[in-house]
């Protein structure tokens, strides 16, 4: 224990952090629960000298929004689809990384470029790439000649062009490219963490199952995915939360716009939902949806923790 | 299954990846291992036994040299189709899977003709798990047995698919003490009641010679001594074994042969007949000396150690390669434990007399010659000279 006579020494090297905590993290929270059950509440009216009533009429609003519903919607559909996808995608990545001697470092490194690159960026090159008509927009060749380099290897393979993300384009293709580009984006960490899991395994248990005469596919399913679980739990779980708080991938591809020209706001998501409430004032509402993700996500990883906890072995 | 290793050499690149300095491992190691026999490998760390082992495995390629599993040459063969059974150091047991699974998991590997049944795996496992006494851990996790059990079903997961040779690196280093006594015995009486032929490593020469039939002594990847652990221990050919060798170990002093007798200091030891002017290392196994007041070796006393039947006595001598010199005598010896020195006979079969440069041992009339390496070598050759013989004469 610290001596009494010395614990101011204590709170005041501690103080820089317990400031920045209070003001940025828990102030905000406490706030937010403040705002959210406050009914109708809007910054700007308060100040005006407006009192709220105490009620939960702010999530009944929300909840009865079809806008949120939409956006709940995209939501969970690129969360389900992403996740299970990047994480056996990385998995296998990682492994084959694993196995490999010549070039490993060159193609770890490589693997890890995508977590440095700002997701804005690497949004406008899939954009690029899943775009219909690309620098021809505004040409009189327009509608006829693809820019795309997916839809032109679609074609090469004399397969017919689609519209991704133009007007016109259906949600699914949107979805579909949301999906790509939301998987490419998660692999780095998920591999850089499975594979990290994986040099941690003791070289034993493989020795042991050569001895055995084991086959390659069972002891990547016997073995090492269950060595491996609780990183695979880990990224899941980090999986599910960052899902559902996707936000800029969209933003990447779609613009602020959320979705092609001719439907705006299609691809929004819960976030975008919030933001869009707090940029009309009305931050009642966008904290009642923020306590309704929050509340979402608790859900999801509790379940899975739940889940991991029956097949996370040790 | 007769094991046959010829002129085996492993030499690994250094570790360094700057220098390019090679690591020989193991050196020209030539032995065979008879059938049904348990050998214990013997050395140092870092003298290549288990690197050797881990050739026989065949997780480790020999640089040169040849390995046969009887008359099959299975130096090129992957481990899974030699037909070994290896138990691991810490084991290895997969810790997700129950004792049942663990042991399981060998058999269900097998493909072809040889999968077998669930019955049949089940009945397997039933036997070995019997054989080493674990019919009621079956549904435990490794993590919730004890060091001991968990090495049984090591041993039992080695033997489920009955290899045809058994391979145990270090098996006794991670328990304690009196867990390793009961171990030890256990891996006895498994390899009797297999009759697998088993080879085991080991740092522990007290291991090594309570349970082996045979034991290699190594060091430097070379073979110094081979033979039974009794023969080892009384005749050693050099300095490194009769040290190794041993507990308490053996006391060591500086010597020399003058005039055709031995000396260590002043004080004539024993004769030398026939043998030319040179410095020594006298050694002397601890229960090697006889109290005697008029003694040949004067030692100056320090204390005395009783430990029931017997005691030991410390004492130092200024000859003496150790701070001391430990001796155990009957508790029945008579000395005065107040006088400055002690007086010692020395039993001639306890006294070795090695080369000061070359640590060889010298031969003293009436010495019989250790049971040596090329003796065993022209012995299995004479043997299977013999086969063939007889072999040629069935055919005719």
């Amino acid at each position: 224990m610290v001596e009494s006579k010395h614990s101011w020494k204590a709170w005041l090297y501690l103080a820089p952090a317990i400031v920045l905590l209070l003001v940025f993290t828990v102030w905000p929270i406490i706030n937010t629960v403040r705002m959210a059950f406050l009914d109708d509440y809007s910054g700007l009216e308060e100040v005006g000298g407006t009192v709220f009533n105490f009620g939960v009429g702010n999530f009944i609003k929300v909840v009865q929004y079809q806008r949120f519903l939409d956006c709940l919607k995209t939501t969970s559909i690129l969360c389900i689809a992403t996740v299970p996808i990047s994480t056996i995608l990385a998995l296998l990545i990682a492994v084959a990384l694993n196995s490999i001697k010549v070039l490993q470092k060159f193609l770890q490194t490589v693997f890890f470029l995508p977590y440095v690159t700002n997701s804005i960026a690497i949004g406008m090159v899939f954009a690029a790439m899943f775009n219909i008509v690309g620098s021809f927009l505004g040409t009189e060749n327009e509608l006829v000649v693809t820019a795309g380099v997916i839809n032109n290897v679609i074609e090469f393979f004399g397969g017919t062009h689609v519209n991704w993300i133009n007007v016109g384009s259906t949600y699914a293709a949107n979805i579909f490219v949301m999906v790509v580009y939301i998987v490419w984006n998660a692999l780095p960490f998920k591999i850089l963490i499975l594979l990290g899991g994986l040099q941690s395994i003791n070289k034993q248990y493989y020795d042991a199952a050569k001895v055995d005469g084991t086959s390659k596919g069972r002891i990547l399913r016997k073995i090492t995915v269950p060595l491996l679980s609780p990183m695979l739990a880990y990224v899941v779980i980090t999986g599910f939360i960052g899902g559902f708080k996707e936000y800029t991938s969209i933003i990447g591809i779609f613009g602020e716009t959320m979705g092609p020209a001719d439907a705006s706001g299609r691809l929004n998501t819960m976030v975008g939902f919030i933001y869009d409430a707090l940029a009309s004032n009305k931050q009642g509402r966008a904290s009642a949806a923020a306590l309704i993700l929050f509340g979402i996500i608790l859900v999801v990883t509790l379940i899975n923790l739940q889940v991991s906890k029956k097949k996370v072995h040790y | 299954m007769k094991v046959q290793l010829q002129n085996i050499t492993k030499i690994f690149p250094s570790r360094n990846k700057k220098s390019k300095e090679l690591v020989t491992a193991v050196n020209d190691f030539t032995f065979t291992v008879p059938d049904g026999k348990l050998i214990g490998l013997l050395g140092p760390s870092g003298c290549g036994k288990s690197t050797t082992l881990y050739m026989i495995s065949g997780l480790e390629k020999p640089t040169s040299g040849k390995i046969f599993f009887g008359e099959d040459d299975v130096t090129e063969l992957p481990p899974e189709k030699r037909g070994i059974g290896l138990v691991f150091q810490n084991y290895a047991l997969y810790p997700h899977m129950t004792v049942r699974q663990n042991i399981l998991f060998p058999l269900q590997n097998l493909k072809g003709e040889d999968k077998l049944t669930k019955e049949q795996m089940l009945d397997h496992v039933d036997e070995v798990t019997k054989l080493v006494q674990l019919e009621q851990y079956l549904d435990r996790k490794p993590n919730q047995m004890s060091g001991g059990q968990q090495q049984r079903v090591a041993i039992a997961r080695a033997l489920v698919k009955m290899p045809r040779v058994l391979l145990l690196d270090e098996p006794l280093s991670n328990l304690d003490a009196r867990l390793r006594l009961q171990t030890r015995e256990e891996i006895r009486r498994i390899q009797r009641e297999t009759g697998i032929t088993t080879i085991f490593v080991t740092h522990d020469q007290e291991e090594a010679m309570s349970i082996s039939d045979m034991i290699v002594v190594m060091k430097l990847g070379v073979i110094q001594q081979v033979g039974e652990p009794q023969e080892v221990y009384d005749n050693p050919v050099n300095l490194f074994v009769s040290k190794f060798l041993g507990t308490p170990p053996i006391n060591v002093f500086n010597g020399r042969i003058s005039g055709e007798k031995l000396y260590i200091g002043e004080e004539e030891i024993a004769s030398a007949e026939g043998k030319e002017d040179m410095d020594v290392y006298v050694g002397i196994r601890p229960e090697g000396f006889i109290v005697d007041p008029n003694g040949k070796l004067t030692c100056n006393l320090e204390s005395r150690e009783v430990m029931g039947r017997d005691v030991s006595i410390v004492s130092n001598h200024p000859e003496s390669a150790n701070p001391i010199v430990r001796s155990i005598v009957d508790s029945e010896s008579v000395f005065d434990m107040d006088a400055q020195t002690i007086k010692y006979n020395i039993k001639k079969s306890k006294m070795f007399v090695f080369n000061k440069e070359t640590e060889e041992r010298v031969f003293f009339e009436g010495d019989k010659l250790p049971y040596h390496l090329t003796q065993y070598l022209e012995e299995i050759k004479s043997e299977e000279t013999q086969t063939e013989e007889n072999t040629q004469e069935d055919n005719a």
